[in-house]
Parts: C-alpha cells; structure tokens; sequence
C-alpha cells in the first residue's frame, strides 16, 4: 500500500463520512493531509489526540479525522479545548479555526489563550474570508478588497494573526502556506510537540468566494499567488519594509520556553493541598 | 443533627459558599468562571477548593468562555460548574444550548439580581425565571431548581449535578441575592452520607459504541475522551452517530428524543416542598428567598384561623404541574408573591385554565417581600 493510502485508512472517517463539504480545489483538503502527516510523525495515539474545531468551513474538518473530536460554537473552540485540556492534561488538544472564527468571533479568547500558555496547538487556517456564508469580508480581508459586505472595496486593516499571537505572548508562532505542503508538514509536527501555547497561520485560498471577486484566478492561480508572494522568514528579516509590501513571511515567527499553564497549575494543587492539611 | 451523629460537621455559611461545598460533595472537578456581583464568593472558594482536592479552578476571560470551559471539561470526563448572574448568564446562553443539543451534564449557578442589563448588581430580584427556560435558542428541554435556604444550596446543588449526570443535561441553580449571601447555621453531612450519582459510562467495546443511541432510558451512555472510544461531538444536529444530518427522521429522533429523556422521568426532576396543604382553602405558590417569607406568612394566618397553605417550588423547570394542578382544583384562592412583574404566576394561570381565582404579589423595586406584605394579602384574599 502506498504511504498517503496508509495515512488515509489510519486517520480519516474515510468510509462513513466521504465525500467533504469542501469546494474542489479548497486549501482545507491541503491542510487536513498536512494534519495526519504530521500527527503521524509524532507517533502519538489516536486516542490521545482531541481536534476541537469551530464554525466555518475550517470547522467540518473535525468530523473527517478518526480522533476524539468537538464540533463546538463559532469562534468558541479555544474555550472548550481549555476545558479539556485542563480536565485531562495528557490529552493532546488540536484546535482547528478559521481567520474569522480565530480572530474576529473568537478574538478574545485566541489573545487570552496565548497569554495564559496553556498546552495546546492552534492551527488557524487563513482564507482571507468568510467563505461558507458566501463572501463577507473578514479581519483578515485586505484594505481594498471585494466581498459581499464590501462592494466598494474593503476599509477596514487586516489583522496579522501570527504576529497578534506572538504579540499575546504564544509560546511558539509559525506561519506556512497551502502551497509549501512540507514546510507546513514541519511546521504542524514542531507546533504539537511545543510545550505551551502554540500557534501555526496558514495562509490559504478561496477562490470560490475572494479569488473570483478579486480577480486572483483559480485554485492553481492562488496557489501561485502564495509560492510568489511568500518569504522565508529568514530572508524576510533582512528586507525593508517597502520590499514586504505585498509579500508575508513563512516559517518560525516565535519558539521561546514560558511557564506552561497546566505545570504552574500542578504547584498552585500541591500548595492548596499542604494548606488543606494545615488547617485540619 | 442526624448529620452530626453520622461524622458530618455543622458550620456558619453564606449561601454561595454552601453551594461550593455542595458540588465539591457531588464531585464537581472543574469550575470556570469570571467575576460577577453577587456570584463572585462562589469562584473565590471554589479557587482555593478545588485544587485541594485535586480538581481544576480556571478564571477564564469572560462568562461565554467559562460556559465553553465547563463543556470541554464534561466532556473530558469532570463533572464542571460556573457560576454567574444576570450579565454573565445571558453571555452563556450560546455555550449553554451546546450543552443542551449534544448532551453534556454540566451546572450552572445564577445568583440573580436586579435587572435588565447592568440593573442592580447588589439587590435581590427573580427577573431570570423565563430565562432560564427560554435563554438559549431553538427548543430544548432544560432543568432548572431553585434554592431558598443555606441548606438548600448545599443540598440542592447536589442533586443538580445527581440529575445533571442522569439526563446527561445542562442543570441551572437559580438562587437569588439573598439566598447568596445569607449567613446561617448548616449540617454538612459526611461525605460517605451524600448520594451521588456519576454519568453511565460505555461498556461495550469502543466499535459497538453508538455515543447518541437511542436507548429505553433516552439517555445514551457517555464515554469521556482519551478512554478510548473516539467519537464526534458537534452542536449540529446530529444521528446517533454523532455526525451532522439533515434526514427529517434522524433530525425529528433527537429533537423527541431530548424532550422525551426530560418528560419521562418528571416525576424523577419534579421538586416541591409543602407546607400545611391538607385542608388549605388559600394557597401561596413561591420559591427562592420569597418561599421563607411565605412560610412564616403561612404560618401566622394559620395561627389567625385562616386555612392557609404553601407550595414551595424546587424545581421550576419543568414546571411541577403534577403536583400545582391537583392543588389548585382544591383551593378558593392562590397567592404568587415573586419578585418580578409575573413570571412563575404566568405559569401558575395557565396551569390553572381559570379553575380557581390566581393573584399575585409582585415587588421590583431590589427589596425582597416580606412576610408581613403576604400576610396582609392572605387576610384579604
């Protein structure tokens, strides 16, 4: 059997819940595959693992993986997976949300879970867009864009999520592509296995909903968008602010060792213990 | 002083601080919550508390994170609580109907106060009755109980979590101000002496496993993740499965079956308290601090010659209408004092259908109804 059959028979809900919700050509399918890959690296179980998702197209992903899985409310996902993950810290928690669901609904509690660094993974998948309700313009929606709730051209500024997250104080930040499937492989497997909060952007299309009204092309043209418009953080650091204009980088933003919540809380448990006892 | 033979100990306890002590007997691991007048006692003992007995205190960021929270932790496998009032509650209403549609035992706690919005956060109030049934969206079924004493926060918080683990549902504590911050004598039993009742947990191995079957009971058995039986959990509407459907027979199953686990065992959920009903001609319906103020009404009518009784309503939702019914056919009048504009009397008529005379007795200006103010009526009425 070929490795990706493997992958697939091992970790998707293949022969109940085929075929996905998901436009052909979606940035979605990519990120799922990059998902199992790099779960699979890790050698961890499958019973070990939760993915929590949101609302969105981003948000049916959870339905096709073979794990622990939580469907929960728009833009809620960080909430319940903190629940979870305090309940029973050796799960591994996978949280899966939108641009929208992460950034604009959810934004509150995405900052908020980056500054408390609880020990979870955040893969926010960024499309630019509010896709399955057909095209409103989101944080992420670039100044001038078109959208359905933007017909003279966005005027709002788009949120940098990887840099909001490490702004907010995530253990480790990252952003990859669609397009760069390896790196994104590499970037996922190093975010899982982080102690604390960590984050991966990645940087998608919908060609369904913001490419067509932006003239970007179809799913390959956007494709091409990315590889084309994406810089290698390294080299990034080294560019003037005119010469990333247009342009993001990928790669490793932030890796840094903080005080991970569930440890801190596994001391704050020894001393109410000891002071139980004291007063007895 | 059963309790005291039995190795239970007695204390002088607020309120909100008897609730603590009543999940932490029922086994409540998990609480999450954000600081709200007049709930906030709860979270502070409940940081302190919790870890000590190995369970988990997060103060998240605000009341709709703490209502997500709890879920997650359900669903983990800890019994979960939050604790709230006004404000805080109508942010849970989201989360709250998740609880409801995928079927997750939690408690919520809301201390009621004055409102609507802001209104007053330090003064008493039962403006939250319909909200409570009603808060979230679409139809679901939901169990509310309504503390009045000290003891009762004990006491009924652990039934809370009993039924919220039986019917596999979200269970709210409606308490009130008052009720909250009242300091007075309780019996805490010994913890061996506290019935307590855990969620069933699958048994059959993890591919028979069916999370949303429909069984006699209408309450599928309930695996917790990492125990080896990965399952989907969704607020879609679901098949038995757990994946999102559409199919007007798969949708139609749950909707019933959510309703039917409730309506089927009300005589399980329904709570009242009576007192001298026998041969009561005039009857006070009431519940929360009110149902004191109506006791000693009660009390002191009778002491005048006046038939009076009271029902004293535990649970409010769903409404005990096998036990009110029957009551009503028998009495001249009923009196429902309440500290709002007419919630539980609307219930009260339209469970009567003009059978006997309802009045009500209505106070919204923060202070609670005293027995006097009842009493003066019953002498009317």
């Amino acid at each position: 059997m070929a490795e990706v059959t493997k992958l697939i028979h091992k970790y998707l809900r293949h022969h109940k819940k085929f075929p996905h919700v998901w436009c052909p050509g979606c940035g979605n399918g990519i990120l799922l595959g990059a998902l199992i890959r790099a779960i699979d690296r890790t050698r961890l179980e499958k019973d070990e693992i939760v993915i929590v998702s949101g609302i969105g197209c981003s948000g049916r992903l959870s339905v096709y993986v073979d794990f622990n899985t939580l469907h929960t409310t728009h833009g809620r996902a960080l909430t319940f997976a903190t629940g979870v993950k305090l309940a029973n810290p050796k799960l591994h928690v996978i949280v899966i949300m939108g641009d929208g669901d992460a950034t604009a609904i959810g934004g509150n509690h995405f900052i908020h879970a980056a500054r408390r660094n609880l020990n979870l993974t955040a893969i926010v998948i960024n499309n630019s867009i509010y896709g399955m309700t057909g095209g409103q313009y989101s944080p992420t929606t670039p100044y001038g864009s078109l959208a359905t709730t933007s017909l003279y051209g966005n005027i709002e500024q788009a949120f940098s999520i990887a840099e909001l997250a490490a702004m907010a104080g995530a253990s480790m930040v990252s952003r990859g592509t669609v397009y760069h499937t390896k790196l994104l492989d590499d970037l996922i497997e190093k975010a899982i296995q982080k102690r604390g909060f960590s984050v991966v952007e990645v940087i998608s299309h919908c060609h369904t909903q913001y490419g067509r009204r932006n003239k970007m092309g179809n799913a390959a043209d956007m494709l091409l968008w990315q590889k084309n418009s994406a810089v290698r953080m390294e080299k990034a650091r080294t560019l003037s602010h005119e010469e990333m204009k247009d342009k993001f980088s990928i790669g490793v933003l932030v890796d840094r060792d903080l005080p991970v919540y569930t440890e801190e809380y596994g001391k704050v448990k020894e001393m109410a213990k000891k002071a139980m006892t004291q007063m007895r | 002083m059963n309790a005291l033979k039995s190795g239970g100990c007695q204390l002088l306890l607020q309120g909100n601080e008897a609730i603590v002590e009543g999940a932490i007997a029922a086994g409540c691991r998990f609480f999450a919550g954000y600081p709200i007048t007049p709930a906030t006692e709860i979270s502070e003992v409940m940081s302190y508390r919790l870890p000590a007995v190995d369970g988990t205190f997060i103060q998240m960021e605000d009341e709709i994170a703490s209502m997500g929270a709890i879920v997650g932790a359900s669903l983990a496998g800890a019994k979960s609580m939050t604790a709230t009032s006004g404000p805080g509650f109508s942010l849970m209403q989201e989360n709250l109907g998740f609880a409801c549609i995928a079927e997750v035992p939690c408690v919520i706690v809301n201390v009621m106060r004055g409102g609507p919005s802001t209104g007053i956060p330090t003064q008493v109030s039962q403006g939250d009755v319909m909200q409570t049934r009603w808060g979230t969206h679409g139809d679901h079924p939901i169990i509310v109980l309504s503390v009045s004493t000290t003891q009762d926060c004990f006491s009924i918080t652990v039934k809370a979590f009993n039924l919220a683990e039986k019917y596999r549902t979200p269970v709210i504590i409606l308490a009130d101000e008052v009720v909250a911050h009242t300091r007075e004598k309780i019996f805490l039993p010994h913890p061996g002496e506290v019935e307590v009742i855990d969620r069933i947990r699958p048994n059959m191995p993890p591919d028979w496993y069916i999370p949303y079957e429909d069984t006699s009971r209408g309450v599928p058995p309930m695996a917790a993740f990492g125990e080896g039986y990965r399952y989907h959990v969704t607020g879609l509407v679901h098949d038995s499965r757990g994946f999102p459907t559409q199919r007007p027979d798969e949708v139609k199953g749950l909707m019933s079956r959510l309703f039917r686990k409730i309506n089927q065992h009300f005589f399980d959920i329904q709570m009242v308290e009576e007192e001298a009903t026998e041969d009561a001609e005039v009857l006070t319906v009431a519940y929360g601090s009110v149902a004191r103020s109506a006791r000693r009404a009660t009390r002191e009518a009778r002491a005048r010659g006046i038939k009076a009784g009271m029902i004293q309503l535990v649970t409010l939702w769903p409404f005990p209408r096998q036990v009110v019914e029957p009551m009503l056919r028998k009495v001249r009048a009923v009196l429902v004092p309440e500290l709002n504009v007419g919630q539980v009397s609307r219930e009260v008529k339209r469970v009567n259908q003009g059978v006997t005379r309802v009045e009500t007795l209505n106070r919204i200006d923060g202070n609670l109804i005293t027995p006097e103010e009842i009493l003066s009526r019953l002498l009317k009425i």
